[in-house]
Order: C-alpha cells, then structure tokens, then sequence
C-alpha cells in the first residue's frame, strides 16, 4: 500500500506521517510537492499538519489554491482515500472536501495536550481497527481547532454518522471540560458523505509507538492497510 | 535622499562607542571613519558582538574533550554522539528586545538561535527557555509572561521544532528587566558540519531569505546599554518575527549543505550584515567586496548605513563553491525565495562596500573583530554579600503549621505547575519526545538508532546572587542530577550569563565568580562549554538583576532498558532518599516565603560527590532496579515528593518517615542543596537496588511507601494530594487571569 503525502510550504508534520507509514506499518511512502500534480499512484493522500503558507491568510486558506489541491480534490472525487490532520483538516473544509470551518480555539490560545476521543464510527475505512464507542487517547496541536458548521449541516453529520470521533473524558462521556477548544458538538473528527476524505485535529501519527505515550493513533495507519489490498 | 550627519566623537557616543574606542578608530584606519564605517565600528565593538568586556574571563571555561568537535567561537557548539552523528546546539539572550516588545522579542530570539545551529548544517529537532519574570502582580508584568509565552510559541510551533522543556521564574529582581534564553538543539551529520568561515577568494557572496528593512537597526547597541525611563521608545530598535520564512529559508539551506553547494553560512544576527560578513571573513582570513546596491530591501531610499546594520530578521549569508551558483538559485526558487549575488570572496583581508557608485566603506577585517577592545574591567566584592550571609537560620521561629506551610509553597509561583505555559508550546511534533515537559528534564530518541538526549535548562538568580562561585556550581549539580534522574549522561553545555553593568565593580566581580563555578563543575562532571552568550546591562535606572547563568545541558543514553519517569508510578512501592548534602535554608523558597529576602549563606557542595550520585543513576536505570527518580530541589524534600505525585494528578501518593536526629524540621524539610534524589522501588528489586546504592558509598534512607491520594510526612503531616493537584495545576492561570 502506498501512502502520499502532500508537502506545502509550510507543513511541518510531512516528516512524521512519513515515518509512522514507513517505518512504523512499514508501507511505502512518497511525498507530493504542492506544485505538482502527479499523486504518483499512491493509494492513500495525507495532507498533515503544519502551517501551509503560514496560515497568514487563514488556516489552510491558501493551499488549496495550489496545483496539487486540485489533483486531490479529482483523486477524492473518484473516491481515493484522503485524509486531512490538524492544518491538513483545515485545508480540506477551505478546499470544500470537508463541510465546515475550524476557527480559534475558545482560549484564543495554541493547546498541545493528550485528549480522549470516543469512536462515534467504526464503519469507516479509517476506523475499522477500533471499536464502536471505543476511548483512545491522542495529542492535538493547535490554536485553531474549534469545529464549527450551521446547526442544519451538524445535524446532517450527527444523523449520517459523519462525526467519527468526539472529544470526551477518560470515562467516555462527553462533556464541556473534556472539549479542548469550544467544538460543536464535541466534533474532534469529521467524515465525508461518500465516507473516503476524513478530517481530523488530533494527530494520530504522534501517538503510533508506545515509548511516545500510546499507539491508538496507529490505528487510523493500520485500518486502512485492509481497505487497499 | 538624506543627508549624512556628520561623523564626531559626539554621533560615535550616541552610537555606543567610548571616547577611547573612537580615537582607537583613527588609529586603525590612520583617517576618520566615514559615517557607514563609524556604524560599523559601533555595531562590531557593542558589547554584544564584541563580548570585549567578558572575552577575558571566558577564556577560562574548560571548552575541549574528546566529544567536543567545534567549541565556541562558532555559530553553535557541535558535539559528538556516536555512529557517525553529531548534536549542534546553543543558548542566546533576547532580554532587552523582550521587555521592550515582549512578543517579537521573544519570537525572534527563538528565529535566532535556530538560525544559528541550522547554518551548521543541523535539522533543529528541540528547543527550550529559561525565562525570568518578575512579581506577577507588578505592572505591565503579566502582558509580558503572555506575549514572551506566546511568541515562543508562535515562532517554534509554526517552524515546526518542539519546545521539549524549560523553566521559569517569578522574582522581584527582574522587574525591570525580564530574562529571555531560548535554546536549540540540531543533529547533523559528523562529517558534514558547515562553518561561517568565508573562504576561497573568487567564491561569490550571496544573500538568501527576507528583503533588509529599517527594523532593528542598532538592536546590537540598544543591548549593550541600560534601560531607562525612555525604553518605550526603543521599539523600532526590536525587529519583527516571520516564521514562515523562517521554515522555508530552513529547508532551503539544509538542501543546499546537505549537497555540498556551500561552502561558508551564517546567520545575519546581532549587527546584521554587518557582523555575518566580517565574522565570516575574520574567521577565514579573508576579505570580501559587497555591493550593497544588490541586497534586496523592503523599502526605497535606505541608505548603505541602514542596509549594513538592519537586524530585520530570517536572512542569511551564503559562500557559495565556485561553479554551484546556478543550482543554489535553482533550490531557493524551490521555496520561493531569492539568492541574489552580493559580493565576493578576495584574498586581501579587507571588507570593501560600494552603494550607489561610490565606495561607502573599506575597513580591515582583523582590527574590526579578532582585535576588537577587550577590557579587563576591576571587580569588588559587593557590600550586600556581608550583609545577607550575616543571616542566621536559628533566629527564624518554626513554624506553627507544617501542613498549611507545605500546602502554601506547592503554590508558590516558581513551584507551582508550569502547564499553561508549556501547553502552548508544541512539544511533540517531530514524534522523538518520550518524556515532555513538567519533568526534570526532556528526553528525546533519535530515530533509526538506540541513542536518547537528555535535555534541561538550569538557573536560580537566587542561589547566583548569595554566591555566584557556590551558586554557579550548585546550578550545574542540579543540571547534571536532572539529565541521570532520566538516564542520559550529562555530554556538555552551552550558557547564556546574564548580568548587571559590567562598567560597574560588583557586577565584573559577580561574573567573573559565576564563570569560576561554572568551570570548576564543567571540569568535575566533565562537562565541556561548546557554546554561549553573555549578556549585560540587564539594568533599569541603576538597579541590576540578580546575577542569573543559565545552563543548558545535553545529556546522552545509549539504549534504554526501562523509560524513566520522575513521578511515581504505582501503589505500594518503597520510597528512598538517597544521598547527602549539608542541609540549609539558604536562598530557598521556603526562606523567601518566611522572610520575604533573599538571604543565606550557601553551604559549598561537593562536585566529585555529584559526579559519583550521577553515575550511581545512571546505572540504576541502566540496570533497571528503579521505577522512578527526582532530584530535591526548590522547595526541598516535601516539595519534591509532592511534585511525585503530581505525575498521577496527585491520584498516588506518600507515607514516609524522614530521618531527622536533631535537626530542625523545616531545614529537612525545606533544604535546596543538590545532591539528594527520591527514588522509588518495588519490593523485588529492593536488595539489587540497596546493594547497587552502597557500593557507591552513598547514604540511603528508606522513608517509607507509596500510597493513595494522601501525602502523610511522620504520621502527623496529612496532605490530601488530589486537592492539592488541582491548586498546584491551576495556580498559574489563575494568577495571570486575575
């Protein structure tokens, strides 16, 4: 299986996906320059976090302007599998891959801290290795992390079980002093209609190897090695 | 355009320079300066660039041993670890432009110091801080702790380099002038480092990153002066942080180095153009001619004065190998940015400038940097030493409640969890930090082998100010004790020393014993100084700082049986006190609580003592008898055992028994002094563990065991740990919010 994924100026978590997909579910790995528009046959397109083009404008407001976003967007719509982590997710709703937007954080604040999520949805080709309700813990990174969308679109994704994981307590309930960064809804997660473009801020390659505090995230990499084989 | 004001002994003193040092000028040059050259001249000979007033006692620090592969005098230390791999790192000051603007200063100290180990051909993979504040309730204090906090954050987050550990204080000595050191580490290469050394005459010069702009012209002066009632008005002096560029011109420069298209970089820092290029030239002893008509500028009209001394920020100078000029370009454009021909490299040593035509300077190299003034200032004891060693510890009452007194220091600012602030910094991208912030020390591995680093940053403008000798030493046993209590083998350090007026006595006397304790330690623990930076005129109307050196100390490990932890992990296990150091109140938290001073006489330590608790340490780890360690430190045993159960959110607590005689309780509870360690053991590995302890001839006292949410010194002292957490957690925001 091969993962791709997507270096803009700017991004700065390439080097870690690229590890955790080579040498930790040990897949082979490419890196795709953000103005080109060969993805290179790859299976799966990370686009990671980082700060594309600074976020000067806005949160992943410029990247999807570039060559490779189009591409991206054509390889999604044939149903390739994509996924957008932490400015990676920003840069999917700015591209309008994802519905929403991600605005600051309630503490106006950058937050790097473990979080627990409950799995809202096992059923994705992302999530199957977890169970259904399941709690995790992974880190997020960010100052702009606050999941927003109009109440009509958030009641779309809770009934179509497009919200895939939520932040919660350790005990699984979701609460307002588990939510890190004022999301509605908890949201830490979110899928699209057809199921193959998932966006998320938590970062699931920071937490793939135990001697880094846990390997839940792990489970994100090694959930699709099934999907494409 | 405007016109040149007229060079006179008057401009060259508003400019920085002595009297003394402009008549040296006409010697040099055998003419008077030009008004470019007399910019020059002030920028090369500030205090800041020109270290002339700490050269000569610098000369002191041990900087050589068999890891050392490039010590200071470059743009980072460079230390061997094996396999063909070494770390590049270095500390530097941004006080004065933090205090001015706390948020660009900030940002941009942590810009500088990651430019200056990334041009040694080194990927950053951690920073740290120190950071002194003063109360957190004085005026405009707390728009500091939250811009310097944010600016860090900003910077480091979006370059992508984590911020993996650091410490920070709260004391009414930096008041007027805050403390800002930012750290980073590189690995490289061995055999691939890069130098800021302008070699091969007919190499051209050329200039990468942002366009020059009127920021931070004279940053380097504003720095070597003291503050007054006019340091609003030194804004402009503080330049302006770009991040992005910054992680752009990062990736760029790695490219090029790591094909081989360069042969000299440095960063343009302190005294900008200025200093990189005859840096770069002194190093080689070569010369160099600039067309300044070439640098890319941010604005019309700026003059060949400006562009020489713009400290505008993310720019670098580039000696490119003869032949490779094409492919350099072409890997700037990669990343959007220009490399634009400067200048060239000319075997005479001597730096010509032309603008617009004319020749705007042309200046000796050597007169400039290598033969720069060096001042051997007088020193004098100052006279407040007497005065607060004269304190007597029999003279403090007890006090009545040692609960309430213990309950009341876990919330003391300098004791109280430092989450709100290092939960802004990114500390984990990178995916290399297996322990993170709020312990001893940062441990990292460094992927596709079995090393780890230890890393951890070390000061007390306390323990400095009652001694700076002892007190210097006390800060490198503490350093060198965190590195083992995680398992790494202290390698070497890098210090920023931060002072008070040099042209004053007490002050030249007060480094010159910092730089005496810190090398009788770098000797003992065999801890080389690779790198630094000294910074004085820390002074506001007068009044210095207290005389802060702070460390930075990079430990190694090599494979790691067990990941050590600095906090208890689990119930039932036996907790020990091992080692022993004369116990004292002296400049403690506890006193400063009491009292409200700094006061004390600090007992001396025994550095071959910690050389041997380190080694103990190390091979407890390495033979994985332990389950977790702390060294004692503010606010002494009580704190330190509270701060193991921190870990658990106070979920694990104590039941302990201390040892005692006559002593006076609050002196065994509330002692500083380095050299005692709480370990934690399981029952199992008990007798290893003992044996493994007096084989080194060290003292061990077990104290009792691990429990659950209660902490409970002698039966008597009961402290409900999980309570406590949430004070200890919270203590920070809470205070900064109100």
């Amino acid at each position: 299986m091969k993962f791709g994924i997507v270096i803009f100026p700017g991004s700065n978590c390439e080097r870690d996906c690229f590890y955790v997909a080579k040498n930790v579910v040990e897949q082979e790995a490419v890196h795709l320059w953000h103005k080109e528009r060969d993805l290179q046959n790859v299976d799966v397109v990370i686009v990671p976090g980082g700060f594309s083009y600074g976020d000067y404008l806005r949160a992943g407001g410029i990247a999807r302007f570039s060559p490779i976003m189009s591409e991206i967007i054509n390889f999604a719509e044939k149903g390739g599998l994509v996924i957008g982590i932490c400015n990676g997710f920003q840069v999917l709703v700015e591209s309008g891959l994802l519905p929403g937007a991600l605005m600051v954080n309630k503490n106006l604040k950058f937050i790097c801290e473990d979080v627990y999520l409950r799995v809202e949805n096992n059923k994705t080709p992302f999530t199957r290795h977890f169970k259904k309700g399941e709690i995790v813990k992974m880190p997020i990174a960010h100052k702009e992390g606050n999941y927003y969308a109009p109440p009509d679109i958030v009641k779309e994704l809770e009934n179509n079980g497009r919200v895939v994981f939520r932040y919660s307590t350790e005990d699984g309930e979701i609460t307002e002093e588990a939510n890190p960064n004022g999301s509605v809804n908890n949201i830490a997660g979110i899928i699209n209609e057809k199921g193959n473009v998932l966006g998320m801020m938590p970062h699931p390659e920071r937490m793939a190897e135990t001697i880094l505090g846990g390997d839940d995230g792990r489970k994100v990499f090694t959930s699709l090695l099934e999907m494409v084989s | 355009m405007k016109k040149k004001p007229e060079v006179s002994v008057e401009l060259a003193k508003k400019l920085g320079l002595k009297e003394d040092e402009y008549e040296r000028i006409f010697k040099i040059l055998g003419r008077k300066p030009g008004y470019t050259e007399l910019g020059i001249f002030a920028g090369l000979w500030s205090e800041h660039c020109s270290y002339k007033s700490s050269k000569k006692f610098l000369k002191r620090f041990p900087t050589k041993g068999p890891q050392v592969i490039q010590g200071p005098g470059e743009n980072a230390g460079v230390v061997d670890i094996g396999d063909g791999l070494a770390v590049v790192f270095k500390m530097e000051s941004h006080n004065h432009p933090s205090y001015i603007e706390p948020y660009q200063g900030a940002a941009t100290g942590v810009g500088g110091i990651l430019r200056d180990v990334f041009t040694m051909g080194a990927r950053p993979i951690a920073n740290m801080d120190s950071l002194h504040f003063g109360e957190i309730g004085f005026p405009r204090m707390k728009y500091l702790v939250e811009g310097v906090v944010e600016g860090i954050g900003d910077y480091g987050n979006c370059v992508g380099v984590p911020t993996v550990a650091g410490e920070t204080y709260f004391e009414k000595g930096y008041n007027y002038n805050i403390l800002v050191n930012a750290f980073t580490l590189g690995i490289a290469n061995k055999d691939k480092i890069f130098y800021g050394r302008a070699v091969g005459p007919g190499n051209k010069v050329f200039y990468v990153g942002s366009r020059t702009g009127r920021d931070g012209i004279h940053g380097a002066t504003m720095a070597s002066e003291e503050f007054s009632e006019d340091t609003e008005e030194k804004k402009p002096t503080v330049q302006v942080g770009d991040p992005f560029m910054e992680k752009l011109l990062l990736e760029a420069c790695l490219k090029v180095m790591d094909k081989n298209l360069i042969v000299g970089i440095q960063d343009m820092g302190a005294a900008g153009l200025t200093s990189s290029s005859f840096e770069m030239a002194g190093r080689a002893g070569t010369g160099m001619i600039l067309n300044l008509d070439k640098v890319p500028t941010r604005e019309e009209g700026m003059t060949s004065y400006e562009i020489m001394l713009s400290e505008s920020q993310e720019r670098m100078l580039l000696v490119v190998k003869k032949g490779h000029e094409e492919e350099v370009k072409k890997i700037f454009q990669k990343w959007d940015l220009q490399a634009v021909e400067i200048g060239e490299i000319i075997e005479e040593p001597v730096m010509v400038g032309y603008f617009h035509g004319e020749k705007v300077f042309e200046l000796p190299v050597h007169p400039l940097t290598e033969e720069a003034p060096v001042y051997d200032r007088p020193r004098k004891v100052p006279d407040y030493i007497k005065e607060v060693h004269s304190f007597d510890e029999n003279s403090l009452p007890l006090p009545d409640d040692l609960t309430e007194t213990i309950e009341e220091l876990l919330v003391r600012p300098n004791i109280a969890s430092k989450r709100w602030i290092y939960r802004q910094y990114d500390h984990m991208v990178q995916i290399n930090t297996v322990i993170r912030p709020g312990g001893d020390a940062a441990l990292l591995r460094i992927k596709g082998t079995n090393k780890f680093l230890g890393l951890v940053v070390e000061s007390n403008g306390r323990y400095t100010y009652l001694d700076p000798l002892e007190g210097s030493k006390w800060i490198m046993a503490e350093a060198a004790i965190n590195l083992a209590t995680i398992g790494t083998r202290p390698l070497a350090i890098t210090d920023c020393l931060n002072f008070g007026n040099p042209e004053k006595p007490e002050i030249m006397w007060q480094f010159e014993q910092s730089v005496e304790g810190l090398s009788l330690a770098c000797e003992i623990l065999k801890t080389p100084v690779v790198s630094g930076n000294v910074s004085f005129y820390n002074e506001t109307n007068g009044k210095p700082i207290l005389p802060t050196p702070a460390v930075g100390m990079v430990g190694l490990a090599e494979g790691i049986k067990k990941i050590p932890s600095n906090f208890f992990t689990s119930g039932d296990n036996l907790i020990y006190l091992v080692g022993d150091s004369p116990l004292s109140l002296a400049g403690s938290e506890y006193l400063k609580m009491k009292k409200g001073s700094i006061i004390g006489k600090l007992p001396s330590i025994n550095l071959e003592y910690i050389a041997n608790l380190v080694e103990l340490l190390l091979s407890l780890w390495w033979e994985g008898n332990i389950e977790s360690a702390h060294d004692v430190s503010e606010g002494g045993v009580a704190v330190a055992l509270l701060e193991m159960s921190m870990g658990s959110r106070g979920k694990i607590g104590f039941n302990i028994k201390l040892p005692g005689g006559n002593e006076r309780i609050d002196r065994i509870l509330f002692s500083e002094t380095p050299g005692r360690v709480l370990i934690e053991v399981k029952e199992k590995n008990r007798e290893n563990f003992e044996k493994a302890v007096r084989e080194k001839n060290i003292p061990i006292y077990y104290l009792g065991k691990t429990t659950n949410e209660k902490g409970i010194i002698d039966a008597q002292l009961i402290i409900n740990t999980v309570e406590l957490f949430k004070k200890w957690d919270n203590f920070l925001e809470e205070s900064l919010r109100q």
